[in-house]
């Protein structure tokens, strides 16, 4: 999918300051990360690309809709995975969380339990299928968060910081399981080992786009931005 | 932690009632608890609920979990209506309200929460004629199952913080931490549900 963005900037109401300023690229590779200090504008910088925000200034046009007046077309081709999988797990059983995407699709109960069953299987979760969502560990949760957006097979995938939350196992998982998939991925993260694989990382400094290159320059440039040696 | 009111997996005979017929026992169960007089009747009331459990197969600690916040409540009524009204009427009072505490948690504990939702789902389809939609009363329902682990381990979260800082038990610096988390909350699972298509 192209993402192209065009001369964006975004302020949130009763605020001062822009937290995304003057900010203009064109998307279209498989893999594409997003680093930068916290407060630097990833996260709204993510939000814009499904509709989730806005922006106050300029236009976001994802395989040219514009995400200001197609949010709901954009949103079944834009998977969303937050940082925090509680804040997005929204059903109370695994199975049902799964099956929540595909309640619209007009699918017989049969279908859906057939494509849910696949679903958790292939991610390792059946055998909670019937589990309460939050008894699940950190891991499982996002393992559950990602098998819940993936079932309604979007076209690209945004992830905000999906493995702040998760320990050094369940990070790789998370790693190992996004390289394994066919989606074009846009990945907001601070762990700049999981950058090796991506085509493209985008570094952020002060709401504004600083730096665009392949992942070895974009993290020694960004190293040097924060005064970190490598 | 565990928390009462959640499905648990089961082939029991009550797992595999459907969803609309338990709902119906719970509405009659409610509606019959006022003829209720004797403490005959509330100990056969009470004797018939706990069987639901032991054929369900749910142990006993999620009876005692599902009676644990009510525990107080029970406590304050069934003494003011002893003092009031006597022992035989109050163990009456109280029996009722346990049996149908533990009815209801019976039967969300046996139907699946989307079994639940489907019924209440059908069952609002009129509300279609004031330009509701009956899904998202569904939607509501399920959600509000969820946002109870949710709130119960926010509550936690402030607990512990409040003691790591060694503060007293204070309602006002407990209220507004939790408050303040439960809204962020709110906004977060708003904003997951539009990521996955329900902004409309």
């Amino acid at each position: 999918m192209l993402i192209d963005i065009n001369d964006v900037s975004h302020r949130y109401p009763g605020r001062a300051k822009p937290v995304v300023d003057d900010l203009s690229v064109r998307l279209d590779e498989r893999r594409i990360a997003v680093i930068g200090a916290n407060g630097s504008g990833k996260s709204t910088f993510a939000r814009m690309l499904n509709g989730l925000v806005i922006p106050s200034v300029g236009s976001v046009k994802i395989d040219g809709l514009h995400t200001s007046r197609h949010g709901s077309q954009i949103r079944k081709k834009v998977g969303f995975c937050f940082t925090d999988p509680d804040s997005q797990i929204v059903m109370p059983t695994v199975a049902e969380d799964v099956a929540f995407g595909l309640r619209r699709r007009g699918w017989s109960k049969a279908e859906i339990a057939a494509r849910v069953h696949d679903q958790l299987s292939s991610y390792g979760l059946d055998r909670h299928a019937e589990h309460a969502a939050h008894l699940l560990s950190g891991g499982q949760k996002q393992l559950l968060a990602l098998a819940s957006i993936l079932v309604t097979e979007p076209e690209l995938l945004i992830m905000d910081e999906p493995t702040t939350l998760l320990d050094l196992r369940n990070t790789r998982m998370v790693a190992d399981l996004v390289s394994g998939l066919p989606q074009q991925v846009v990945m907001v993260t601070h762990d700049l080992d999981l950058l090796a694989d991506f085509d493209r990382v985008l570094v952020f400094e002060q709401t504004r786009l600083v730096h665009d290159g392949p992942p070895a320059e974009a993290v020694a440039f960004y190293r040097a931005l924060m005064g970190v040696d490598a | 932690m565990m928390h009462a009111s959640l499905y648990r997996p089961g082939n029991s005979v009550l797992h595999r009632l459907p969803a609309g017929l338990k709902l119906s026992v719970l509405l009659a169960a409610g509606g019959c608890s006022i003829l209720v007089r004797t403490p005959t009747q509330t100990t056969t009331a009470l004797g018939c609920v706990l069987l639901g459990y032991v054929v369900a197969r749910v142990p006993a600690r999620a009876v005692l979990q599902s009676l644990r916040p009510l525990l107080w409540v029970i406590l304050a009524l069934g003494l003011f209506q002893a003092l009031i009204m006597g022992w035989p009427r109050a163990f009456v009072i109280v029996g009722v309200i346990v049996a149908l505490v533990l009815l209801a948690n019976l039967v969300t504990l046996t139907t699946r929460t989307n079994d639940l939702v489907d019924v209440v789902v059908r069952l609002s389809r009129r509300v279609r004629l004031l330009g509701m939609r009956p899904e998202s009363i569904g939607l509501m329902l399920s959600l509000a199952i969820r946002a109870v682990p949710l709130v119960a381990e926010l509550a936690a979260r402030v607990r512990e913080a409040q003691q790591a800082r060694g503060h007293t038990i204070s309602p006002r610096a407990f209220a507004v931490p939790l408050i303040l988390g439960a809204l962020r909350r709110a906004d977060e699972i708003g904003d997951a549900l539009a990521a996955r298509g329900y902004d409309d």
